[in-house]
């Protein structure tokens, strides 16, 4: 007999606005604050103290434009964000600071979250769509400076691109890009060079989001429709379609593998966080709470494998905390 | 008569003398018949035939020329022969100039497509003649773009006149286009106007297959005008008509006058096979075993049987639609979206509820205007609407006939009213087996994009068949079903239906005037009073209706436009078949004489098809009134 699904540890309210993105930071040293950082629609990004479930702190960046990308930038006190107003500002929150130190304007009117990749100390590799319909430009961090843009070719249609993963192998190898475009195709970029190395046709609707495991070399991708579509990466560098899932209900916003390879969620548009095994995705739960589309979900980087969260952000202004799998 | 190649130069007048008198006495086809053939041979290569045939036509007397012309054109398989036979006699005679340019095309239009390209053809082949092709086109336009021409002049005509504008534009070459382009913009506008004004499908398509074809030809770069149409056999062959065909190849002559094979039926779409364009390689298969300790059978899933399809709450109950169409709020954009899809089921199963709320609902739905994109949207709507004037009928029926007559309604409103009022009234008119009504009825319940012109074709079906069931048979055949009888229940209704209808036609608004420019409304409305007439067989009210409408056809029975005729001679056929006999015959005697010498007159001198065909089945049924009166002793 199966057990119902969890309650939520606990429930953050306060954000007033639609939840459209998640980030923890909670893997510094012990005596350190868990931190969880969200950006909402009404252009607000909230520092949760996770030991007081408070608001710490509201950073005001973006001109009441929906922010919907956060990650650290190493560490707690780096922060970038994304938002509507078509910037991606920097931020400076070390020792209780909350001033924006950089900011790239993108032109990008679109919804497509930017992909951080740390490639040495204090640089960092940026993707992010551009100003122009179907491009990705690549910038390096903290320099901002263009290492190149990705042009599909002429005539390819892939529209925009909706979600962005940067990731590299190992420290030496070349950093490679996932991009998922609005035709619902997935295509693997050589950063160094510029060019396409594989593409494939994963969904018949856009992609909304993916997540790629760079050990299995093998990624999730999910999209408006009912399906999520699991692809792999053989040795000449193509993409396969490994297998797919086909879900009860139409429309994924978010998907995030944990950072043990061990389980996945789902932030679905039915309201509802599905967990699955990554192994062979193996539907695991079905987190009921939200009332309305949740928009995000996100795994915090704990180094105490018990104290590990997931948090999803949703429509209805509420971010759910749930403690689930974490004894494995 | 064969002739002797001699060399010689011989007077061949009295030859020519031969041939037209044969020719205007009505034997053309067997002279020439003979003729032509020995004579396309005869000057393929010879430049001395090719004169003596020239001399030969331009020695017919004048008043013989017309026949011969005519013959020659009409007999040659092809514009350069016929170029070959007759020479430049065009440009030398007046006589066969007036016959080429302008009888052949713009006063008679029986000929053949294959007929109009010798013609067109051959006045292409030589510049001196050219200069005529240009003339014709400029008058084949101006009658093309005329609005009193679109009106009167028979469909049939229209037909070959777009046809020969169409041949003539495939044979103009690019200065010529270009040192009239301001001309033929001009026309086409005008032009396209006029047949867009009218009421008839065929000519709308007509107006804009040329129309495009037109701008093809001014446009070579640049934007075209392009339509949305159906594509059927006569826009294809007409477009077909602008691509010249090498000069050895026989055009073999297509039908013309196809139209009731033609109207509405459009050639089926070969079914693409929609392959998903799927995924690029093959998918590995699930079975490769897993060498490594699966740590996914550590985690043990949780009860997942609350997973299941998100369903929205469809309401249960009336009230509640009304609250959900009515109300403002965005969010609710789910709700009624069910709502919509699920309103025409409630009703029919709520009578009583809905009665109490019926010109509300009735009210909501006649002004509900699309919120989200529902497939169908205007489909479900009407059937919503039927359900509630079926199940509340007098009321429903009073509240839409006074809004079709109000202020403040678009046309498309206007003409939903009466086609709910008609699905409504073919509902209630009918037995129901099953539930269903098998009325091979008038109009179906689906979008009318266009003046149904369909319901005057089926209108002819439904008369012919019960013209069929009125003659007199021996053999009693097969014994059919008994079909289950049940109270009619539109004879309670069928008044408030019928008279609030056509009680105001002349009575015009700021924003709508039947007999003025909403001539489309009216010949729907005209339509759908005949629909009724025909329904009402066997109600109480069906006499006092009949005479309602003869008043109104005849007040009416000289309007313009053909559509609003053939509804008014639809009306006279519902009439006739509707009214008992007896009743026909105590009540309205006079009229019906009245009405047959108008009927007499439509047959023989409108120039719609369709409205001579329909005036001679009513005096057909008016004929077997007659006998019936005769055959039943007295």
């Amino acid at each position: 007999m199966a057990l119902p699904p969890p309650d939520p540890q606990f429930v953050l309210r306060g954000t007033s606005a639609a939840v459209h993105t998640l980030h923890f930071s909670c893997g510094g040293p012990e005596r350190d604050i868990p931190l969880l950082f969200s950006g909402s629609e009404n252009g607000f990004i909230h520092v949760w103290n996770l030991k007081t479930r408070r608001v710490d702190t509201a950073l005001d960046g973006h001109g009441r434009k929906s922010v919907y990308c956060v990650e650290t930038m190493g560490g707690k006190d780096r922060l970038l964000s994304q938002g509507r107003d078509q910037r991606i500002c920097l931020w400076d929150l070390a020792e209780g600071r909350t001033s924006v130190t950089d900011s790239v304007f993108t032109e990008h009117v679109g919804f497509c979250r930017c992909s951080l990749l740390k490639v040495a100390q204090g640089r960092w590799l940026m993707a992010m769509a551009a100003r122009s319909l179907e491009e990705v430009q690549i910038l390096e961090l903290p320099s901002k400076t263009s290492v190149c843009t990705l042009k599909p070719e002429v005539g390819a249609k892939l529209g925009m691109p909706m979600c962005l993963k940067l990731w590299q192998l190992n420290c030496d190898s070349q950093p490679v890009l996932l991009a998922g475009y609005e035709d619902g195709s997935v295509v693997l970029w050589n950063v160094s060079m510029g060019k396409a190395l594989s593409q494939l046709i994963c969904h018949q609707e856009p992609v909304m989001s993916l997540d790629f495991d760079t050990e299995k070399a093998k990624g999730i991708s999910g999209s408006s429709e009912k399906v999520l579509s699991i692809w792999s990466l053989n040795e000449q560098q193509n993409l396969q379609v490994y297998k797919t899932h086909e879900l009860v209900n139409a429309g994924i916003s978010d998907i995030t593998i944990r950072p043990d390879k061990k389980i996945l969620a789902t932030a679905g548009w039915d309201h509802r966080i599905r967990i699955f095994g990554w192994k062979k995705l193996k539907p695991l739960a079905v987190l009921d709470y939200h009332t309305a589309t949740v928009h995000c979900v996100s795994f915090s980087d704990h180094s105490n494998p018990q104290q590990r969260l997931l948090a999803a952000g949703s429509k209805d202004q509420r971010i759910s905390v749930w403690s689930i799998y974490a004894q494995t | 008569v064969c002739f002797i190649p001699d060399g010689l130069d011989c007077s061949i007048s009295f030859v020519s003398h031969v041939l037209g008198k044969v020719c205007v006495h009505g034997r053309q086809k067997e002279i020439l018949g003979v003729l032509v053939p020995h004579l396309t041979d005869l000057t393929k290569s010879d430049c001395i035939w090719q004169r003596i045939c020239w001399r030969l036509v331009e020695c017919v007397p004048d008043r013989w020329m017309e026949a011969v012309v005519l013959g020659f054109v009409q007999r040659a398989p092809g514009a350069d022969v016929l170029s070959r036979l007759l020479g430049n006699l065009v440009v030398k005679n007046r006589k066969a100039q007036f016959v080429v340019t302008q009888k052949m095309l713009l006063l008679q239009y029986g000929h053949t497509t294959a007929v109009l390209q010798n013609l067109l053809g051959y006045l292409s082949l030589d510049s001196l003649r050219r200069t005529l092709l240009l003339r014709v086109l400029q008058e084949l336009l101006e009658t093309w773009s005329s609005s009193s021409a679109v009106k009167h002049s028979p469909a049939e005509q229209q037909l070959y006149i777009s046809k020969a504008i169409l041949i003539c534009l495939s044979h103009l070459k690019e200065p010529e286009i270009e040192s009239c382009r301001q001309e033929l913009l001009t026309s086409m506008m005008e032009g396209v106007k006029c047949h867009l004004d009218s009421s008839l499908t065929q000519l709308r398509r007509l107006g804009m297959v040329v129309a495009e074809s037109i701008s093809s030809k001014i446009n070579t770069e640049g934007p075209v005008l392009k339509f949305e149409y159906e594509e059927d056999d006569e826009t294809r062959e007409l477009k077909s008509l602008l691509v010249q065909t090498p000069p050895f190849c026989v055009v073999p002559s297509l039908p013309d006058d196809d139209r009731s094979e033609k109207a509405g039926a459009a050639l089926p779409l070969v079914p693409e096979s929609s392959e998903k364009p799927h995924t690029a390689a093959p998918a590995m298969p699930d079975e490769e075993l897993d060498a490594e300790l699966d740590s996914d059978d550590d985690l043990t899933p949780y009860d997942m049987s609350e997973d299941k399809e998100l369903k929205i709450k469809t309401p249960v109950y009336i009230r509640d639609c009304i609250e959900v169409l009515t109300g403002s709020r965005a969010e609710d954009v789910d709700k009624w979206e069910a709502t919509v899809k699920a309103l025409e089921s409630l009703v029919r199963k709520n009578p009583a509820a809905t009665r109490e709320v019926s010109v509300e609902l009735a009210k909501i739905l006649l002004h509900l205007e699309e919120k989200t994109c529902i497939e169908g949207f205007v489909e479900l709507r009407q059937r919503a609407q039927v359900a509630i004037l079926t199940t509340d009928p007098i009321p429903v029926a009073k509240y839409l006939t006074s809004q079709f007559y109000s202020l403040n309604y678009s046309l498309r409103q206007r003409m939903d009213i009466l086609d709910v009022l008609v699905l409504a009234a073919q509902e209630l008119s009918c037995p129901k087996f099953h539930g269903k009504t098998k009325h091979s009825g008038a109009q179906k319940p689906c979008i009318q994009l266009l003046p149904g012109s369909d319901s005057s074709k089926d209108w002819r079906r439904i008369v012919d068949e019960r013209i069929k069931s009125k003659t007199r048979r021996f053999d009693m055949g097969r014994s059919h079903v008994e079909l289950a009888s049940c109270p009619n229940e539109f004879n309670s209704v069928a008044g408030h239906f019928f008279f609030p209808l056509i009680q105001h036609f002349d009575r015009p608004l700021t924003t709508f005037d039947l007999l003025g420019e909403d001539h489309l409304v009216l010949g729907r409305l005209v339509h759908t009073l005949a629909i009724l007439m025909y329904l009402a067989v066997n109600t109480v009210a069906v006499t006092a209706m009949g005479k309602a409408l003869l008043e109104f056809v005849w007040a009416l029975r000289f309007h313009t436009d053909s559509y609003v005729r053939q509804g008014l001679l639809s009306c006279i056929s519902s009439l006739l078949l509707s009214v008992p006999t007896d009743r026909i015959l105590a009540d309205m005697t006079e009229e019906l004489l009245e009405t047959q010498s108008w009927l007499g007159d439509v047959m023989e001198k409108d120039p719609d098809g369709d409205c001579r065909r329909l005036a001679l089945q009513n005096l057909l049924l008016m004929e077997n009134l007659k006998k019936k009166l005769e055959a039943v002793p007295s």
